[in-house]
């Protein structure tokens, strides 16, 4: 089983936080802080998995991290699961972030926290793996999003769009236009409905 | 006045806009306000995007609780972006423990009955992340009726929830049994694994369960088989490898059916075999498949030879130049190493060639399991890799090898000598790291090694002269050289170059010792007895002792200040014992409480008053008196010595023996107390010196008559203030003309030193008539009871 799931950057600052275990916020935190920790000492070339720090779980319980450019992904799982299947697991989740935020950075991750956890829920749930086929991962997560626009765009859409006209500079209509001796009256149109 | 709303987006600028932390909590905090505020009359359509800033300041540590009801709310609203945000709320802000959670119960049912798809799976996930066991007993007939569902997408998504109801309350996997059979029908890789998953967790709770799915054996073979020789498919294939995560899983059920059952095993030796040889195996994905393949077949009744292919395709993993590769080698070796150990003893020179990684987590597991492949016939080699190991291991390994090192060498040790050196090694090189007993077990060792006392005196010596920081090796050499400190000076060890000692270097390295800084109060112990002990083995006078010994007379520390003390009166008042009392030490015994240096002492101190505890009128008790006067303390006696020459009851030196030898009782003589047609009966007594109270009466009867006697009960009976106890009889019958004779002992315990009466019934038969007597023993000699 997977007892949580953590994304933080090269500074330690928390990207994605996700427990399928039950802790108070205040250990939550410390764990976080404690892997970031542990995981920075190791080097590049060495191997991918650590003993588990004091607060998570006893014995049983090991780190399975990857190192994408400035994000660290680590996976914290039992013995019941197997390591090199996480290794590919966190593949495959990195893989589909990719595919739905086109080129995903870590600034994707930072602005769209909840989006991130949406596509997590499709990947594993309650600590299970539930879905590793990233084309039925990113169509279901289109899916969702489509639903979100649509309802977002029948309730909202008038206060959106009332308010994206204040904010639009319009420039000034003239109200005569003057060629010559040609004189055009411009009606007066009302502001934009 | 209505503040502008800030978007999720534009808070998080917000914050990174912010250079330190205390500039980050102002804006937190503010934003908090507003968040509180707006859910308390704010615009409902806009409370989702409140929510979602909450669970931002979430993640970054802030506190966020007032948000739980709004979770709630958002929760039982229509709308789908409610839904979403107000589900995830509920699954990182809610738990067992906030009495609100069960609120949203009613909400899941809704949902999960009348939701669109996508609601549902959003309840599920919900539900599965952090569903308590009411929730769960509420909810499992709803998520029953999702397995059956025409959309996959939510029966993927229900059979995981089963699983976490399954976990949380046990009674309920009756009901997600029967499902399974036709779930594991399905095509829908997604739905397969969750199935799989359930059906494992049904088995290891249940053993009902898992002989009912030893049924679907087959049908998991032809799965997997299909999934390993069916070409390469875009949809679930990870770098070539169909669906590795479903067949792990398969491979994993496999191994929970097929353990300890002959049928199933055979049923997937062929799979088995098929998948350990096609797997490709040059990405990371073929390897995972292959290791869960190797475990399998390790664990079920597998072929012979299945067996051996997988331990090779384990060895050469372990040369694989992947790390991670080779740790889950060293892993799954570990697991191995109980049950096929000779098959693991192969490989031992790759498992001890990764003790040299520099990868921590690689090197731990080496270390592992090299201490478990260690036997007699490895471990000399064994034991020089660990040393090597030992000396360049980072710290937090070290304490864990020290103490394996020191294990095997008390297991497996050829010889003495051999042993004596290992854990010498250990001590120097890390010496802080060893566990406490570690110095007791040394002592003991060397104490009983009587041909090693010169070698180890002298190793020791030289190991002490060079460093005297590590404790545990200071306190072991103080104690040899006190000991054996003659040996030393005479420097005839064999085996080490001869060392020339001089008296005066070894009391200077003693002295040393003592007033070093980085001794321990217990070493400055040790030191401190070794250079009394010295003060007999040496040839020279002893003024340098006497000298340090009254100096530390007052020192502050108060158990140094006690030795001091009582070494000091030694050389004073009482030199002539003392050659006696600084003997070498009898062998400690191993086992129970830890004996040191200061126990033992203290031991003696005690058992030498014991032994001169007051004794019932002996006539040899005077001398021994005279010794309760010197103990005693008293100035006036102490001026004449006593009389030094051995008296019956022992020597001086025998003090430390104990119990202290008594001169021998003068026996009592025997009584006949009965006789009648040949039958007679004999009463013997003993009252051993320990117990003053007791007697011992044994009783025998002898038959010099021409009939047996037999079916003989003999009982007695004893005044109220005795205590009587019968021992079993050796027997029931005297055969005729002087045969064996039947005794029995009582026990009799008299403490008030009452004078004693017995009284016997003898029921027997003999001459064919069946005889019963009672009467009272007369006669009794005043000795058994004075």
């Amino acid at each position: 089983m997977i007892q949580a799931i953590l994304v933080f950057n090269n500074h330690g600052k928390p990207r994605l936080v996700r427990f399928y275990q039950r802790f108070p916020e205040e250990i939550q935190q410390q764990i976080v802080r404690e892997t970031f920790h542990l995981v920075l000492k190791r080097d590049d070339n060495i191997c991918n998995f650590l003993e588990g720090g004091s607060l998570i779980g006893g014995a049983d319980y090991k780190l399975i991290y990857r190192h994408y450019a400035t994000l660290y992904f680590v996976f914290c799982v039992d013995s019941s699961e197997s390591e090199l299947g996480i290794l590919d697991l966190i593949q495959v989740f990195v893989e589909t972030l990719d595919k739905c935020f086109e080129n995903v950075c870590e600034l994707d991750l930072i602005f769209h926290m909840d989006k991130v956890h949406y596509i997590l829920q499709e990947v594993v749930m309650g600590g299970m793996v539930l879905e590793t086929n990233m084309n039925e991962i990113v169509a279901q997560i289109e899916a969702q999003n489509r639903l979100e626009k649509s309802e977002g765009g029948l309730s909202a859409a008038p206060a959106r769009a009332v308010s994206a006209v204040k904010n639009m500079n319009l420039p000034e209509i003239p109200r005569n236009i003057n060629i010559g001796d040609i004189n055009i009256k411009v009606p007066n149109l009302s502001q934009f409905v | 006045m209505v503040v502008p709303l800030l978007k999720l987006q534009d808070l998080i600028e917000e914050i990174r806009r912010a250079k330190t932390q205390a500039q980050e909590r102002e804006v937190i905090q503010k934003e908090c306000a507003h968040i509180r505020a707006s859910f308390r009359d704010g615009d409902p359509l806009q409370r989702h995007r409140q929510l979602a800033k909450l669970l931002y300041v979430h993640m970054l540590g802030y506190p966020a609780h007032f948000g739980q009801m709004e979770c709630l709310k958002l929760i039982a609203s229509p709308r789908f972006t409610d839904k979403r945000v107000g589900y995830l709320g509920a699954m990182l802000l809610l738990d067992e423990r906030h009495d609100a959670h069960l609120l949203i119960t009613n909400s899941i049912k809704n949902d999960l009955s009348q939701g669109i798809q996508p609601v549902q799976g959003l309840a599920l996930c919900t539900l599965s992340t952090m569903g308590s066991a009411e929730m769960c007993r509420d909810l499992a007939t709803e998520v029953e009726k999702l397995l059956l569902q025409p959309s996959p997408y939510v029966r993927k998504k229900a059979i995981p929830t089963a699983v976490h109801m399954i976990r949380k309350v046990p009674e309920l996997s009756d009901i997600f049994l029967p499902p399974c059979a036709k779930l594991l029908h399905e095509r829908h890789h997604g739905i397969l694994l969750g199935t799989i998953t359930l059906i494992m967790e049904l088995c290891e709770r249940n053993p009902a369960a898992l002989r009912h799915f030893r049924k679907v054996v087959p049908q998991l073979v032809q799965i997997l088989r299909m999934l390993v020789t069916t070409g390469y498919s875009t949809e679930h294939s990870i770098s070539g490898v169909s669906d590795p995560f479903l067949q792990v899983q398969i491979l994993r059920l496999l191994r929970i059916l097929g353990r300890n059952h002959e049928e199933s095993s055979e049923t997937m030796n062929d799979l088995l075999a098929q998948v350990a040889t096609n797997t490709d195996t040059s990405r990371n994905a073929g390897n995972a498949v292959l290791f869960e393949t190797v475990l399998t077949i390790m664990d079920i009744r597998s072929a012979a030879g299945l067996r051996v292919l997988a331990v090779n395709i384990l060895g050469r993993f372990l040369l694989n130049s992947d790390k991670n590769i080779r740790y889950v080698a060293l892993t799954s070796l570990l697991r191995l190493v109980q049950s096929d150990h000779n098959a693991v003893q192969r490989h031992r020179p790759t498992v001890v060639e990764c003790l040299r990684e520099t990868d921590a987590s690689l090197s731990r597991r080496a270390l592992e399991l090299s201490l478990a492949l260690v036997n007699s016939s490895n471990v000399r080699a064994m034991t020089q890799e660990l040393q090597a190991f030992l000396e360049s291991s980072p710290l937090d390994l070290r304490a864990d090898c020290a103490s394996g090192i020191l294990l095997a060498a008390e297991r497996f040790a050829p010889t003495k000598r051999w042993h004596i050196d290992t854990i010498l090694h250990v001590l120097i090189t890390a010496g802080a790291h060893v566990r406490d007993d570690a110095v007791a077990n040394l002592t003991q060792l060397i104490g009983g090694a009587q041909e090693l006392h010169a070698y180890s005196v002298c190793r020791l010596y030289s190991a002490l002269a060079e460093d005297i920081s590590q404790q545990p090796l200071v306190q072991v050499a103080a104690w040899c050289i006190g000991e054996y400190g003659d040996l030393l000076l005479e420097g005839s060890c064999e085996e080490v170059e001869p060392l020339q000692v001089e008296e005066e270097e070894v009391l200077a390295l003693l002295e040393k010792v003592l007033q070093s800084q980085m001794s321990l109060p217990a070493t400055r112990g040790y030191a401190l007895t070794a250079l009394m002990k010295l003060s007999t083995r040496l040839r020279g006078d002893n003024n340098r002792i006497r000298q340090v010994v009254s100096i530390y007379g007052s020192c502050l520390d108060v158990e140094l200040q006690q030795r001091a003390v009582e070494y000091n009166t030694l050389f004073r008042k009482y030199d002539h014992m003392r050659a006696a009392i600084l003997e070498k030490m009898p062998l400690v015994e191993r086992g129970g409480p830890q004996v040191d240096e200061e126990a033992k002492e203290s031991k003696e101190a005690v058992q030498v008053s014991k032994a001169a505890a007051p004794v019932p009128t002996e006539p040899q008790a005077s001398k021994l008196l005279d010794l309760l006067d010197l103990l005693d303390d008293t100035p006036e006696d102490a001026q004449h010595p006593p009389p030094l020459d051995p008296s019956p009851g022992g020597t001086l030196v025998h003090l430390l023996d104990l119990p202290c030898a008594l001169p021998p009782p003068a026996p009592i003589p025997n009584l006949k107390v009965f006789e009648r047609e040949g039958v007679q009966l004999n009463l013997s007594f003993t009252r051993p010196p320990g117990s003053p109270a007791l007697l011992l009466v044994t009783v025998t009867t002898t038959n010099s008559s021409e009939g047996d006697v037999t079916h003989f009960i003999c009982q007695a009976a004893v005044p109220k203030s005795f205590q009587l106890q019968l021992q079993a009889p050796s027997g029931n019958t005297v055969p005729a003309w002087g045969g064996l004779p039947i005794t029995q002992l009582f026990r009799i315990l008299n403490p008030n030193k009452a004078p004693l009466r017995l009284k016997l019934r003898l029921t027997y038969n003999h001459l064919g008539q069946s005889v019963q007597e009672i009467f009272e023993v007369n006669n009794l000699p005043v000795e058994t009871w004075q």
